[in-house]
């Protein structure tokens, strides 16, 4: 029996690199988002590629009710959870309405944070699992230009580094993963410097090696680590000050 | 942003476009001229303008039909992808490139050639359907059957008559992934040429030829067939495993070399250890299916031998009836210059039946010049003598050719060109090459 990832948000460009690389190494796929009708053509695509069963799975990361029987509905309980759900939203708008906020405070943090937690639970019973986030460096330290995103990502990476703290003597591991700029859909049109810039296949190679070597959290670039570094580090007197 | 084939020369200015659906697609049609590009392979500014659209995201594989080996897939896919998921099942490319990086629109707009040309056809022949964007967004499926003449001007009409989405391919069985290679070491171009027309029968066939030669070899060749080795035909050891290949390492060139590296010396110099090491090659062995087809995609970027400043690519094919004079000419144009060419293909054509396609009954020769003043005052005087001699040129491969020449040796893209005028396309579709050729 061969073994399965499901991914969660699988129209991002991420979530698509990902499941290439998963299939490739022989994982049956789980694709799961909102609208499905357009992941059909990835699971065909997946399966003429790599020979590996794909199937498409109908999830919204806000409707917390249903996850329950969503997992339950699943062909299999999977050997990896990877949750590449987000949205960036508008910070101008999430600063004005509520409403907008609350959407991306939940999309980003309190859909996949509780999601995560409950295969997590499963994960346990059965005695194995690999749970993988897609949080951010915005939520290593609020900024002006993102801090309701980067404050949603902040406590997802919170829980996934507490999850990771429950589970650190257990067969379960938990992964965080802090893309830093990549090339996807969300960032079309954005001018971003080229050497801080990682593609889509990129981050799901690093994914891969992350799980491979049994990593906690992951910089796909090395040199968001320092960055980032610098960033957290800088007293707030003037991190305040800063426009970054 | 700066916009360059694979050759480097030219670069535009222009804006690169990335839709990830046909609703994006048909959003960016209508507001001006695009070309579609895929991999960026062509030599010259076949794939660069304005506005060019970047097809990578239309990159997955629709439907397999293991009954007839047909693969229908989106525009952006890449030959390599094929033979990396096809290959382990036992089917192969009918027809490849040079390069296993290039899109499967691209390849469709180029027509492109392999070494089966004589024996096999282009890779027109094995496409089955194409489904074409059209100026208004809208997508028709074009093939022999259904807009039959649509679908004539789409294989080789180098992305002009609308944007490929999506087409079915035929794939072809095979036993291994092995090519069973025949070398042929040839003194001169009169032995290189009676070789091919010896070994006709073979699947695959084409040479090496040094340009760099003069006087009694002129012309010396490796020339190289092969066919694809049947299970019987592996050693023992391999049987069980046909379509497994040893590792092989990739190079890369890490920066763009000077640009004195490349010198009638280091030109002459290299032909002669690459003639030697071809003369010393056992006859017939078995090789894998990447360095046979591939030899320079193990080197990635291997475009920066040539500096910044690029190069160029001079493909011509010159028909049975004056083959030899003409390619006598331009070997001896060539030397006479001491341009020289580190790599040069020569390769006997079958005929061709298509509407555009570059291929004709004939011998071609392919052909890369470092850019500078000396190739820029050679290339003329060999479009000359290829045009004297009734040849004409590959589109994929040209940066530099003048409208009349084009004009002189192909009339088939003055036809071409006013179906574009009749059907307002080159209001749409454009190109900076099909601009400079008054496409």
């Amino acid at each position: 029996m061969s073994k399965s990832i499901l991914i969660l948000g699988a129209r991002s460009d991420i979530a698509r690199a990902c499941a290439q690389h998963y299939a490739a190494e022989g994982y049956a796929v789980r694709l799961a988002a909102r609208d499905i009708a357009p992941l059909k053509v990835d699971a065909t695509d997946l399966h003429l590629r790599h020979r590996v069963a794909a199937t498409t799975h109908r999830f919204d990361a806000l409707d917390t009710a249903k996850f329950a029987a969503f997992i339950d509905g699943l062909p299999e309980l999977p050997d990896v959870v990877l949750c590449a759900v987000g949205t960036m939203g508008d910070q101008s708008e999430s600063q004005s309405n509520p409403e907008a906020a609350a959407i991306v405070l939940r999309s980003n943090f309190e859909g996949p944070a509780l999601f995560l937690g409950m295969m997590a639970e499963r994960f346990e019973t059965r005695g194995s699992g690999v749970v993988i986030g897609i949080s951010s460096v915005a939520g290593d330290r609020g900024r002006a230009s993102n801090y309701v995103y980067g404050a949603a990502k902040a406590g997802f990476t919170a829980f996934l580094s507490g999850l990771r703290n429950r589970f650190s003597r257990s067969a379960i591991k938990v992964i965080t993963v802090k893309p830093g700029f990549v090339a996807t859909k969300m960032t079309d049109g954005m001018d971003l410097n080229p050497r801080l810039t990682a593609q889509p296949e990129a981050v799901a190679n690093a994914i891969w090696r992350a799980q491979a070597k049994g990593r906690d959290v992951v910089y796909v670039k090395p040199i968001w680590f320092v960055v980032m570094a610098i960033i957290r580090t800088l007293p707030e007197r003037i991190f305040k000050k800063t426009k970054l | 942003m700066q916009l360059s084939g694979w050759g480097r020369f030219p670069r535009i200015d222009g804006t690169l476009s990335a839709p990830r659906s046909e609703a994006a697609l048909s959003a960016l049609l209508g507001t001006g001229p695009v070309i579609a590009r895929g991999m960026g392979r062509a030599y010259g500014d076949s794939a660069i303008a304005r506005n060019t659209v970047d097809m990578g995201h239309f990159n997955r594989m629709l439907a397999f039909d293991e009954a007839t080996g047909q693969l229908v897939a989106e525009a952006g896919v890449t030959l390599s992808e094929i033979i990396t998921a096809f290959l382990p099942r036992g089917w192969f490319l009918s027809v490849t490139p040079g390069t296993q990086f290039v899109s499967l629109g691209g390849a469709i707009a180029a027509d492109v050639h392999g070494k089966n040309h004589h024996s096999e056809g282009s890779f027109g022949r094995f496409v089955d359907w194409l489904d074409l964007m059209g100026p208004d967004g809208t997508v028709k499926r074009c093939s022999r059957t259904e807009n039959a003449d649509l679908f004539g001007w789409t294989l080789g009409g180098m992305g002009l008559t609308g944007i490929v989405i999506r087409a079915a391919i035929r794939l072809k069985p095979v036993e291994s992934g092995w090519i069973r290679q025949t070398t042929i070491p040839a003194a001169n171009l009169s032995e290189a040429l009676e070789a091919f027309e010896d070994t006709f029968a073979a699947t695959y066939s084409m040479a090496w030829i040094d340009c760099a030669a003069t006087g009694d070899k002129m012309g010396r060749s490796i020339v190289m067939n092969g066919e694809h080795a049947g299970r019987s035909e592996l050693p023992a050891d391999r049987r069980a495993k046909p379509y497994d290949m040893p590792k092989h390492g990739t190079m890369s060139v890490p920066f763009n070399a000077p640009g004195f590296a490349l010198n009638p010396w280091s030109v002459r110099l290299f032909n002669e250890a690459y003639y030697q090491r071809g003369a010393r090659l056992p006859s017939n062995g078995l090789v894998g299916w990447a360095p046979f087809f591939y030899p320079l995609d193990t080197i990635r970027n291997w475009n920066r031998i040539y500096g910044r400043k690029g190069f160029m690519q001079f493909q011509c094919v010159v028909p049975l009836e004056s083959h030899a004079e003409g390619l006598r000419a331009i070997l001896d144009a060539i030397s006479r210059t001491g341009a020289g060419s580190f790599l040069a293909v020569l390769k006997r054509f079958g005929a061709q039946e298509s509407r555009l396609s570059f291929p004709m009954e004939g011998y071609t020769l392919a052909l890369d010049f470092p850019m500078n003043r000396r190739s820029l005052a050679l290339m003329p005087e060999l479009d000359r003598i290829t045009a004297d001699h009734g040849g004409r040129f590959y589109l994929a491969k040209d940066s530099r050719m003048s409208a009349d020449t084009l004009r002189e040796t192909d009339p088939r893209w003055a036809e071409f060109a006013a179906m574009r005028r009749e059907h307002g396309l080159q209001h749409h579709f454009a190109s900076a090459q099909s601009e400079r050729l008054g496409l």
